[in-house]
């Protein structure tokens, strides 16, 4: 059964995230007094139609470092979901 | 004498790479030719542009799926090579992802997409893409981006400094290197690299947009000049 690949890619906390700082000031200009900040990252989903979990993380992986997150300034986490 | 030719590469969503073949054809004995993405022939190219402009849209990240079309496993075996590669704008964000320099690019500090005239100053006088600008000289550049604040560790920044490779930085009009006349938050103030061979350069600011005196100003001629007389020589 193929294996869905759900990936967070989050800027790291060095670099400065102006999406999230302007919703931040968004929500706190519509009163929401306990937000303390936000941030924006992607999520993506990627259907591998590989019968090994294994492998199917070894490609999640691969594509996350190669192609989905730049590892200069993004963090990514990886999770895998078998289709049933 | 016959004529060089210089390779401008045209990505699905390249938006400068019309004006960028204007500027080098305007340079005698310089032709010109576009080479599209999906092709794997320089057409015997002896310098290479990636141009600016939205390649692919930006999606996922400005640079990076451009990054992986067919034409720039030539690109860069070229570059390996020690041919000249310049990227100007987008150009710069596929070198960076393309990891032909070092570091990357991410939003704007102010948010804001940049549109505007700048001044900067080729710190690096003697590369091959700037050996006609003296480095006192304040050059009038526009820039016109939404991501080019220059981001790279300070390990990686330190061996920049330590072998010369930035070539650009964002001045005022006096030239002097400050926190106000820094567009977009890039680390030092940093407009333009090259890579340690000397050879690959990305900058933000646009050459190609201040090549002619309508455009307002003639700056960028001395980049483009800069490299054909250095390959007139090779």
């Amino acid at each position: 059964m193929p294996y869905i690949a759900k990936i967070k890619v989050t800027l790291r906390q060095s670099i400065l995230d102006v999406q999230g700082k302007a919703v931040d000031h968004a929500l706190k200009n519509l009163g929401y007094r306990t937000v303390e900040s936000a941030r924006i990252g992607k999520y993506i989903e990627v259907t591998i139609n590989e019968a090994e979990l294994a492998e199917a993380e070894r490609i999640g992986n691969e594509i996350s470092r190669k192609l989905l997150s730049n590892p200069v300034m993004e963090n990514y986490t990886l999770e895998l979901e078998e289709v049933k | 004498m016959s004529e060089i030719t210089v390779g401008v590469v045209v990505f699905p969503g390249s938006n400068c790479d019309h004006d960028t073949e204007h500027a080098v054809a305007s340079f005698a004995g310089i032709k010109p030719v576009m080479l599209w993405h999906n092709d794997h022939d320089l057409q015997g190219a002896k310098a290479i542009i990636l141009p600016g402009g939205f390649s692919y849209g930006d999606y996922l990240r400005a640079g990076s799926i451009a990054r992986f079309s067919p034409i720039m496993k030539e690109v860069i075996e070229f570059a390996g090579k020690g041919f000249p590669v310049l990227g100007i704008c987008n150009g710069f964000q596929v070198l960076l992802e393309s990891g032909l320099l070092e570091g990357a690019l991410s939003r704007n500090r102010d948010k804001k997409f940049l549109c505007c005239q700048t001044f900067i100053r080729a710190v690096n006088g003697s590369t091959i893409f700037t050996s006609l600008y003296p480095e006192d000289e304040v050059l009038s550049i526009p820039i016109a981006h939404g991501e080019g604040n220059y981001f790279a560790s300070p390990e990686v920044i330190d061996s920049l400094e330590e072998h010369e490779q930035i070539v650009f930085k964002y001045t005022d009009a006096e030239g002097r290197i400050t926190d106000e006349a820094n567009p977009n938050g890039s680390v030092k103030n940093i407009a333009g690299i090259v890579n340690r061979r000397g050879n690959v350069l990305g900058l933000m600011p646009h050459p190609e947009r201040a090549s002619e005196k309508l455009l307002g100003s003639l700056d960028g001629r001395g980049l483009f000049e800069s490299l054909f007389l250095h390959i007139a020589e090779v």
